[in-house]
């Protein structure tokens, strides 16, 4: 074998074996590497106890409620198997809002409420003008009617 | 006829047609910038859910694509140096590595000022945001080493495994958001296409597009320094019409 | 879209000018390190050819 097609070997070998090491690595540290629980891995007990960690997911239609000093609020963080009462005073981020991502650093209490000291905003992926936006919605709208009336034709 | 490309991984070869090439590439990268932020500002409309701050994305996004790109590109001369010998590849790999730093550092700089205002913080320890963390430091350890060596083609040799060895971070960067729970979202350009208005993605793209020519010229004029300070006791560079008084 | 409006970038100025600012910024001191580069080692080359006497 000519020296440089050793070499070349070498290096493949040497590149798969770091990658299964890391892979390796990355899969047991899978919790860790994970910057949130969802409520459901906090309900299976999976989540630390009697210490801060993160919840995350999306901010449950209608849940938000606005305390009277007016800088508390209160909402629940769903996954939409489980979901879970936050409670939290500070500022909220610009893309905090019902129905959207979020992730929020607290210690869960005794009375099954997180109580956060952060509150940050995930967004998704899709950026599209305000236009697009609602027709969109407006599509969806239609759809689900499509799919309700079919629905009731089954059931006919 | 077929072009002799072996004959381009000489030094000497190569320092002229690099020369030659720099303007092909400055020049084209300086009118796309214009381009792209022209549209990325004046074409590209507002988003729905983040309004104007959404804007960065067109040079954060480039950015990040560039520093992983770079780091394999880099990685690759890397181990063509390694396994054929060729100083010319080792060289590239040198002049590759700094460039690919500044975009990873735009990318995590960019990122920064796009979260605070966005998810409310600046930084965050999730995967993506580390992983493209680590790949700066990687490009700085690579800089690092290469300099510490005195005998450069030991230098070429021991940086080469390090660049190679750390390549294995760029598929974890980039899926990161996959296999984690990350606040950064998910990738807007995947292998399925994009989810972007048209008038966003050309922006995006068209930086992308600046982005790499711009890496390239660089990258060239940068390699011809290497190229004149490792080759400096040679008998074709003491004839270079630049060099002469 | 007014000039004012357009600098005001809905109230995110700060942030989208502080992203493309710095990054005009790096491209720019990135540039005059190459360039700078370039001059210096060409100057090397031609002292040290000089001391040799081949020129």
């Amino acid at each position: 074998m000519k020296i440089r097609q050793k070499r070349l070997m070498f290096i493949v070998a040497g590149v798969l074996g770091v990658g299964v090491a890391a892979w390796l690595v990355l899969n047991a540290l899978k919790k860790n590497v994970s910057l949130y629980f969802t409520p459901t891995q906090v309900m299976n007990k999976e989540a630390p106890q009697g210490r801060s960690f993160r919840i995350g997911g999306l901010v449950e239609a209608g849940s938000l409620q606005r305390e009277k000093d007016g800088l508390s609020v209160k909402f629940i963080i769903t996954d939409t198997v489980k979901s879970m009462p936050v409670i939290y005073k500070g500022i909220l981020p610009d893309l905090f809002k019902e129905g959207k991502g979020v992730v929020a650093q607290g210690k869960m209490e005794a009375d099954g409420v997180m109580h956060a000291d952060e509150v940050l905003a995930k967004h998704d992926e899709n950026y599209m003008p305000p236009e697009a936006k609602d027709a969109l919605q407006r599509a969806q709208v239609a759809m689900s009617g499509v799919a309700a009336a079919s629905a009731i034709t089954v059931v006919k | 006829m077929a072009i002799n490309w072996f004959k381009y991984s000489a030094p000497s070869t190569f320092y002229g047609l690099a020369g030659r090439l720099v303007p092909w590439f400055a020049v084209p990268a300086a009118v796309l910038f214009v381009i792209g932020l022209y549209i990325g500002f004046f074409v590209a409309p507002k988003d729905a859910v983040q309004g104007e701050a959404y804007r960065i994305i067109f040079i954060h996004v480039p950015a990040s694509i560039l520093s992983m790109f770079l780091y394999l590109v880099m990685a690759g001369y890397a181990a063509l140096g390694l396994i054929f010998n060729t100083r010319l590849s080792s060289m590239m790999a040198t002049a590759l590595a700094p460039t690919g730093a500044l975009f990873a550092f735009i990318s995590l700089w960019t990122g920064a000022l796009w979260g605070k205002p966005m998810w409310g913080a600046w930084w965050v320890w999730d995967a993506r945001l580390t992983s493209e963390l680590i790949l700066l430091f990687l490009y700085f350890g690579f800089i690092a080493l290469h300099a510490s060596i005195d005998d450069p083609r030991r230098a070429d040799r021991a940086a080469a495994l390090l660049a190679i060895v750390g390549s294995v971070n760029v598929p974890i960067i980039y899926f990161s958001v996959k296999w984690w729970n990350t606040l950064h979202q998910g990738s807007t350009i995947k292998f399925s296409g994009t989810s972007m208005h048209v008038a966003m993605q050309q922006s995006m793209f068209t930086l992308l597009l600046a982005c790499w020519l711009y890496a390239v010229a660089v990258t060239l004029v940068r390699v011809r320094s290497i190229i004149l300070e490792r080759e400096r006791n040679t008998l074709w560079v003491s004839e270079l019409k630049e060099v002469g008084l | 879209m007014s000039i004012a409006e357009f600098f005001k970038m809905g109230g995110y100025a700060f942030y989208v000018w502080g992203a493309y600012g710095v990054t005009l910024l790096a491209f720019i001191v990135e540039i005059l390190l190459v360039s700078h580069k370039r001059k210096t080692t060409l100057q090397q080359v031609r002292l040290m050819l000089e001391a040799r006497g081949e020129v």
